[in-house]
């Protein structure tokens, strides 16, 4: 174990320390780590020289559990993955058994779960929002964002009675059928939106302390963004215009006009600007969606018993926080042989370290808080 | 006895403020947090008592029940005595400062000066707790720490020397005198000055968005990592008494101190009507919802209060309905000049916690970029001003206002300069930051 980490080079406890040169251990309780991530940092004063993330404390074999259920036990439980963005890894997930057993869902239950995952993102990029503007110490944000993320949950719960965990989505389509009023709630709440997040923009954007602390500080190239796989927001912010929804079009996407926001020096302060157009855009593609909702079955042909032919399989979504991939492994019976999740949080939770070298502790909680990780994601 | 008498009435005063500042800070941070619920769309502390009235009354129990923790390899007899430092040396600063014409425990002809030199003092209550909890956190916490009050002390003195200089004495009650005679408050002789010394001040208090040593978010609570229970309590109080402190400060040399607004206009008398029917409404306020309260005692608490606000509204107006020139009038000033000197540190206070609310934190390096390369200019710049001003003022007999106002444009003048200038500096680090390896 020693012998690997002297080789990685990473490690921070075995290099030998200067004189003005300290092991300050950040986590893995912490209040900005954001769940349980551990750091350890070595500080010369307080800037930092060196890092090393220690994931694990959240641990809890996902992916083993996956080999042990049959394909639709094993629905639930990608929720618990990152869960704040729990409709986001139902739909990755369901399009993926889908993909393996040859079916379609049917377009009316493709066009609500585009609707339901965009309001899942506005959701997740507002608590992002919010506990990344309370790390920099702006404490009022976070409640703003809570109260419009309410307005979402409170839309999942009339849909599916879940707030947090929802279970939205069935393999083949959808169990529940939209309910009535569906349309006019997300009306309701994407006529509000624009202006909310012109109220945050009024709170942070010109704020000279936001600007002086977000602006320069964690510079991601597009380069080494791209090398070390980093998706999502945090690629895009760096300059790199990819998003699985216009490169391979799932779900209904390919229906809906939006843009993709991309930033240009890949500092923090470009991926906050990068996710609060993302949230504008999130709301054009519910507009568009809510307008014709094709009538029709919600559930595509699809058995009581999923016995998917052997083979493999990956299909990936691009989830708020990123790419999120399932690799599925089919060997003919009911149960998955292997189910590999290609987590966002874990890829871009990789580059924190070149992120943050040469900046200072506050700065780290900064990263930190910008790549908008959830360490029941991470360590799945 | 004769020996004794002086000292009769000062000890009384302590005694009452050593009394009541503990229970003044728990009520402060209960505000706080209801000014903090109002603010991010919540109702704050609800269970205790109606409207959370009795919260801090429980939190001080639960602090004071805890267990008394100290870290295993921490220095036991300075972890020990470092929260008594800080404590003390904030409430001394009390003893100076001038609550109303009469309430004072002394007026020392230095007594700006002792405040200043006393408050200061309890910086080694922070650096010698951060030290003795042996922890990474404490200890950048208790460096911050010291290197933010070393530096903001300096341009919060430059403050308010610009206040001394109107005044002409460095007696806190003298300085309220100087404003009472010319009418105008010094605020509006010295914004710029003014002005400087908030934001010093907030700085100086720990207070967000300079809240460093102490940032939740970085360094868990700083140098109070290691604390706990009663002895985190200590802490606890000695900031808040800082900032009752420093509003103190700040109300006696640029708010006029216990002077009511227009304190020599007979046309604004009127305004002497205001603090009773204030604490009346605030009775009535009480009356009207306790009927309306879901328990027995918080009923009871609610009427409670209620008959406090009687009683002080009767303090208040029995003085203005008393005929001239009786004892009871007499007391006018006294009563009036506490109400008003509380209403300014309030106001001042809730400034505070407005800032805190609305702002992100600076980051280190900026807050001492900010303090070093603006603030202290600008306040030397400032004192110049000043000077300039009351030279033309008072040795070439140019009429005050014109004068004053050229000193203060002559400010402004160099702090839009200043800003300016600032503005190169803002990013240096990326970029110019030298490689370091850190791989063995």
């Amino acid at each position: 174990m020693a012998e690997r980490y002297k080789t990685a080079g990473t490690n921070v406890e075995t290099t030998v320390l200067g004189a003005d040169e300290i092991i300050l251990n950040m986590g893995p309780q912490h209040p900005s780590t954001h769940g349980v991530l551990r750091v350890k940092l070595r500080l010369d004063g307080e800037k930092v020289v060196g890092s090393e993330c220690v994931i694990g404390y959240l641990h809890r074999g996902v992916e083993k559990i996956a080999e042990h259920r049959n394909y639709q036990q094993f629905a639930p439980y990608v929720d618990r993955m990152d869960y704040v963005a729990a409709v986001s890894n139902g739909l990755g997930y369901c399009e993926a058994v889908e993909k393996l057993l040859g079916v379609e869902a049917p377009p009316r239950a493709r066009v609500i779960r585009t609707i339901l995952t965009e309001l899942q993102r506005i959701a997740s990029h507002l608590f992002w929002l919010g506990t990344h503007a309370l790390d920099i110490g702006a404490l009022t944000p976070l409640f703003y964002c809570l109260r419009e993320r309410e307005e979402i949950l409170k839309i999942f719960e009339k849909y599916c009675g879940a707030r947090l965990t929802t279970h939205a989505f069935r393999i083949g389509g959808m169990q529940y059928e939209a309910y009535d009023e569906l349309e006019k709630d997300v009306e309701r709440f994407c006529k509000d939106f624009d202006k909310r997040v012109d109220e945050y923009e009024a709170l942070l954007t010109e704020n000279r302390i936001w600007v002086g602390r977000t602006k320069g500080i964690g510079v991601l190239t597009a380069d080494a963004a791209i090398a070390m796989g980093v998706t999502g927001p945090v690629l895009r912010a760096s300059g790199v215009q990819w998003d699985i929804r216009k490169a391979m079009p799932y779900a209904a996407y390919d229906q809906y006009e939006f843009s993709i926001p991309t930033g240009k020096s890949g500092d923090t302060y470009d991926r906050y600007l990068v996710r609060l157009e993302e949230m504008r855009q999130s709301r054009k593609i519910c507009l568009q969606a809510i307008e014709k909702i094709p009538a029709g079955p919600i559930l595509g042909k699809v058995g009581k018993v999923l016995k998917p032919p052997p083979g493999e399989i990956y299909h990936s979504i691009e989830g708020p926080k990123g790419e999120l991939g399932y690799y599925i492994v089919s060997d003919g019976t009911t149960q998955p042989y292997r189910v590999r999740i290609r987590p966002p949080s874990l890829m871009n939770l990789e580059a924190l370290d070149q992120m943050i070298r040469g900046h200072l502790v506050a700065d780290v909680v900064a990263v930190i808080g910008t790549l908008d990780i959830v360490l029941g994601e991470v360590d799945r | 006895m004769n020996v004794i008498m002086p000292y009769v009435l000062p000890v009384l005063f302590a005694l009452v403020i050593v009394a009541l500042l503990p229970l003044l800070a728990g009520y402060i941070v209960l505000v706080e947090r209801k000014v903090m619920a109002d603010m991010q769309v919540r109702l704050g502390p609800m269970r205790v008592g109606p409207h959370g009235l009795l919260q801090p009354i429980a939190d001080a129990v639960k602090l004071l029940l805890k267990e008394d923790i100290i870290p295993e390899n921490a220095d036991r007899l300075v972890f020990w005595g470092a929260p008594l430092i800080s404590v003390t040396a904030a409430m001394l600063a009390l003893a100076a400062l001038p609550i109303g014409p009469f309430f004072q425990i002394a007026d020392l002809n230095i007594g700006l000066l002792f405040i200043l030199g006393v408050s200061s003092l309890g910086i080694f209550g922070i650096v010698l707790g951060g030290w003795a909890s042996n922890s990474h956190y404490s200890l950048l916490g208790a460096l911050r720490s010291a290197a933010q009050l070393v530096s903001y002390e300096t341009s919060a003195g430059l403050a308010i020397v610009g206040a001394l200089l109107l005044a002409g004495t460095l007696s806190t009650r003298g300085i309220v005198q100087a404003q009472s005679a010319t009418g105008w408050w010094f605020i509006f002789v010295a914004p710029v000055g003014f002005f400087i010394y908030l934001v010093a001040s907030i700085a100086e208090t720990n207070r967000a968005p300079f809240d460093m040593p102490e940032a939740e978010s970085e360094l868990v609570a700083g140098y109070m990592t290691e604390y706990s229970g009663f002895r985190w309590a200590l802490y606890f109080l000695a900031e808040y008494t800082n900032m009752i402190v420093v509003a103190s400060i700040a109300t006696t040399l640029f708010l006029g101190g216990w002077l009511r607004p227009f304190a020599n206009t007979p046309l604004f008398n009127f305004l002497d009507y205001l603090p009773p029917l204030l604490m009346l409404g605030v009775a009535g306020y009480c009356f009207w919802r306790a009927p309306k309260q879901p328990v027995a005692v918080q009923k009871m608490f609610m009427v409670a209060v209620g008959l406090l606000c009687i009683a002080l509204t009767l303090a208040l107006a029995m003085p203005l309905a008393a005929p001239a020139g009786s004892l009871l009038a007499s007391s006018k000033a006294g009563i009036h000049g506490a109400f008003w000197f509380l209403f300014k540190v309030a106001a001042y206070i809730y400034v505070f916690m407005w800032l805190r609310f609305t702002f992100p934190r600076y980051r280190f390096d900026q807050l001492m970029r900010l303090g070093w390369q603006f603030l202290v200019p600008l306040s030397i710049v400032n004192v110049m001003g000043m000077g300039l001003g009351l030279a033309l003022h008072r040795q070439l007999n140019w009429p005050a206002a014109p004068a004053l106002i050229l000193g203060i444009v002559l400010t402004l003048a160099a702090g839009a300069y200043l800003l300016a200038t600032g503005e190169k500096h803002e990013h240096p680090r990326v970029g110019e930051e030298e490689e370091t390896s850190v791989d063995a």
